[in-house]
């Protein structure tokens, strides 16, 4: 009897298979059209969007026919037909073959397809354009105008300052309602970046229930904001300062001016809440420097300036952070000139990129250094720590100085460098192969003059022949940029948990 | 009537003399002869003096460096020992281990201060010629620095220096700008037989 209910079960299974489930955690896709907006149903299988070709059916009126026998569907609109087979990547698009970014799923009656099917597939035989903004979660039809708006606070404060960048440049109108600024933005509709979380009189910066509007939320210790624009390169520059109301006490942890730590402070650790406004990213190598060279052609420098444009879009619109990358093309800096951009801008940490190289094909996998003293280092460091001098602040009182040669900069920050490596390479473990040796500590000479958390990412090895071609893959590179990325976003979140300890 | 013993004296000083000339390299040449010879190709000729250093090399594998007894002329004074010792290092590695300092580097001199501080200056091929990567690049770095201190035990620290000048790194990752003490991380005494025994053999003080 429990074996007749046990196939009755597997063979109800096989006739309708359990449907991949709607994805819990990542916002739903938004189609925007002239009509307005509406959700798009979207699933999660094998990391991968799918939308079901039944719902692309009611919302662009076209008709879908599956034949399970031949394990294929035919999608028409308007006479012209897309036919895409069961575990497929592509479809024949009017006779043409288009590359999808994952295979056609069919699940029972249903026919899935990687959301990129709207824009590769559907988008050229419709009679409208349809274009997607994964970072917006929307799905454009038509030539709507859809600019961008990343947000950033420049300097919690008080008084608090917040940068807003539009582009393409549109007419920016803002209004003050209550204690909110509502800046509306020609278009119709807005792709923002936001940073995750506000600061100083800003309590949240969101889109409002306009499409075309973002609100600025203050606090109750703000006093009225003063709004202005400028354009400049294409971008509407909108700049929001705040300051604080004349009888409100000032949250009690922004007290100080940016940039100038309290008496207790040694000069050389950056104050963090201010310093993480900015990442950056050394692209190892360039010029004549080619670094790496596998035998497959791929140059260290170029993959390393690859990624590192990934990993800066990335932190520009998830996290709206400001990046600051070491060389922005194919030149020749010196470690020292890189050493120099990074402390002069007083950024919060450092992530160099970087492809290894070994004597034989055999190694391979993901490696992440972190730099470690070498005695007369501790040695130097003790003694500087001893030398500190004080220092007339303006408005009186000195401040003690620690000064540390520049070359050993690194030497406070190793704790918290090797808790960046440790979180890269938890996070890196998760989308690439990773060495028997992923977390190393070495004198690095670019790591020890960093006066701030820094490690060094050697993504892959490009000696090993599977690891060179895995490394040139569109996959590999934005998995690596996402994992950066994500641990920089892991790394925040502890390093401000101890500062509110 | 003294000119008797004058010429016993003359001629016995001569055979004395013929017998130190021809018979002191003789016996030291029968003494290296004795000396156990290691895996590794000896790069001296089997006449000419020479002692048993420990010479680093990448495993076959590439990922560690291994210690390998290799024959090294013997010279007088710490600092020729240790210019033959590198000039060793510079060659060819013995089968199945990996040379890990670029081909064509030139060792332009050798330098011990009183302070155990060695400064190995090489031409500048080790840069042009580097193949790059932090795994070569710390091999190579740390391939020069054990295999000095491993085998003077008057040296304390290593300098590289590449065309006579403090540099950043050789390949843009490890610092050399200061000198740096042995690293055993990256060694892997991988065939015990063939590891080194540094306190037997003392060859230079």
């Amino acid at each position: 009897m429990a074996r007749a209910t046990a196939a009755l079960v597997a063979l109800f299974l096989i006739a309708f298979p359990p449907l991949p489930r709607a994805q819990d955690n990542a916002p739903p896709y938004t189609l925007l059209s002239r009509e307005g907006r509406r959700p798009i149903p979207t699933m999660t299988r094998g990391g991968r969007e799918l939308i079901a070709l039944d719902d692309v059916a009611a919302l662009f009126q076209v008709t879908v026919r599956g034949d399970s026998l031949a394990r294929a569907v035919t999608l028409t609109y308007r006479g012209k037909t897309i036919i895409a087979s069961a575990d497929q990547p592509m479809t024949s698009v009017d006779g043409r073959v288009v590359a999808l970014p994952g295979p056609v799923v069919q699940a029972g009656q249903r026919w899935l397809v990687p959301i990129e099917f709207l824009s590769r597939a559907l988008g050229p035989i419709y009679d409208q354009r349809i274009t997607i903004r994964p970072s917006a979660r929307l799905v454009i039809v038509g030539d709507l105008r859809v600019p961008h708006v990343s947000a950033r606070i420049d300097m919690a404060g008080p008084p608090t300052h917040a940068t807003f960048l539009v582009t393409p440049a549109s007419r920016v109108t803002a209004t003050t309602e209550g204690n909110r600024v509502l800046l509306r933005v020609e278009g119709d509709a807005i792709e923002p970046t936001f940073p995750p979380s506000a600061a100083g009189l800003i309590e949240s910066i969101h889109l409002g229930d306009q499409p075309d509007t973002v609100v600025v939320s203050l606090t109750r210790a703000a006093a009225p904001a003063r709004v202005a624009t400028s354009q400049a390169d294409n971008a509407t520059r909108v700049t929001v300062d705040i300051p604080a109301a004349p009888d409100a006490r000032p949250p009690s942890s922004q007290a100080q001016a940016p940039g100038v730590p309290g008496q207790d402070t040694p000069a050389s650790v950056p104050a963090l809440g201010q310093a993480m406004q900015t990442i950056i990213i050394d692209p190892g190598h360039g010029g004549d420097d080619i670094g790496v060279k596998g035998a497959g052609g791929l140059q260290e420098k170029q993959l390393t300036l690859d990624v590192a444009r990934r990993v800066r879009s990335l932190i520009e619109s998830r996290l709206g952070l400001r990046v600051i990358m070491t060389r922005e093309d194919d030149k020749l800096v010196t470690l020292n000139e890189r050493a120099a951009m990074a402390n002069n801008s007083k950024a919060g940490l450092l992530v160099s990129l970087h492809a290894n190289g070994a004597p034989s094909a055999t190694p391979s996998g993901a490696e992440i250094f972190y730099d470690r003293l070498d005695r007369e280092g501790e040695a130097a460091r003790r003694a500087a720590a001893a030398q500190s001098v004080s220092l007339p602040v303006i408005g009186g009182g000195t401040r003690p100085i620690e000064i540390i040669p520049w070359d050993l900069a690194q030497a406070p920050h190793v704790g918290s460098s090797e808790v960046l490596a440790t979180v890269l390479e938890e996070e890196l473990r998760k989308v690439v192969p990773m060495s028997t040796r992923a977390r190393q500590q070495a004198p690095m000479r670019l790591l020890s003059a960093a006066n701030m958390p820094a490690a060094l990412v050697e993504m892959a090895y490009l000696t090993n022949g599977p690891q060179e071609m895995q490394a040139g893959t569109e996959g590999f590179k934005n998995g690596v940029a996402q994992a950066i990325v994500n641990a920089i976003t892991r790394f925040r979140s502890l390093t401000d948990d101890r500062e509110t300890r | 009537m003294t000119r008797g013993p004058i010429i016993a004296a003359a001629v016995i000083g001569a055979i004395l003399i013929a017998l130190l000339v021809w018979g002191v390299p003789a016996f030291l040449s029968k003494k290296t002869e004795s000396t156990p010879v290691s895996a590794a190709a000896a790069t001296s000729s089997p006449d000419t003096p020479h002692i048993t250093a420990t010479l680093y090399y990448a495993s076959s594998d590439g990922r560690y460096l291994v210690p390998v007894k290799h024959d090294v002329p013997l010279a007088s004074g710490v600092v020729e020992q240790g210019r033959q010792i590198l000039l060793t290092e510079l060659q060819a590695a013995p089968s199945p281990y990996i040379k890990v300092i670029p081909e064509g580097t030139t060792l332009r001199g050798f330098y011990v201060t009183d302070r155990g501080d060695a400064f190995v200056d090489l031409g500048p091929e080790i840069v042009r010629a580097h193949p790059g990567g932090s795994l070569n690049e710390l091999l190579t770095v740390y391939a020069l620095v054990n295999a000095v201190t491993a085998n003077l035990p008057a040296v304390q620290r290593v300098q590289i220096l590449v065309n006579g000048k403090e540099v950043d790194a050789i390949a843009g990752h490890v610092d050399i700008r200061r000198p740096l003490t042995r690293d055993a991380s990256l060694v892997r005494e991988r065939d015990t037989n063939q590891a080194p025994k540094l306190k037997a053999q003392k060859p230079v003080q």
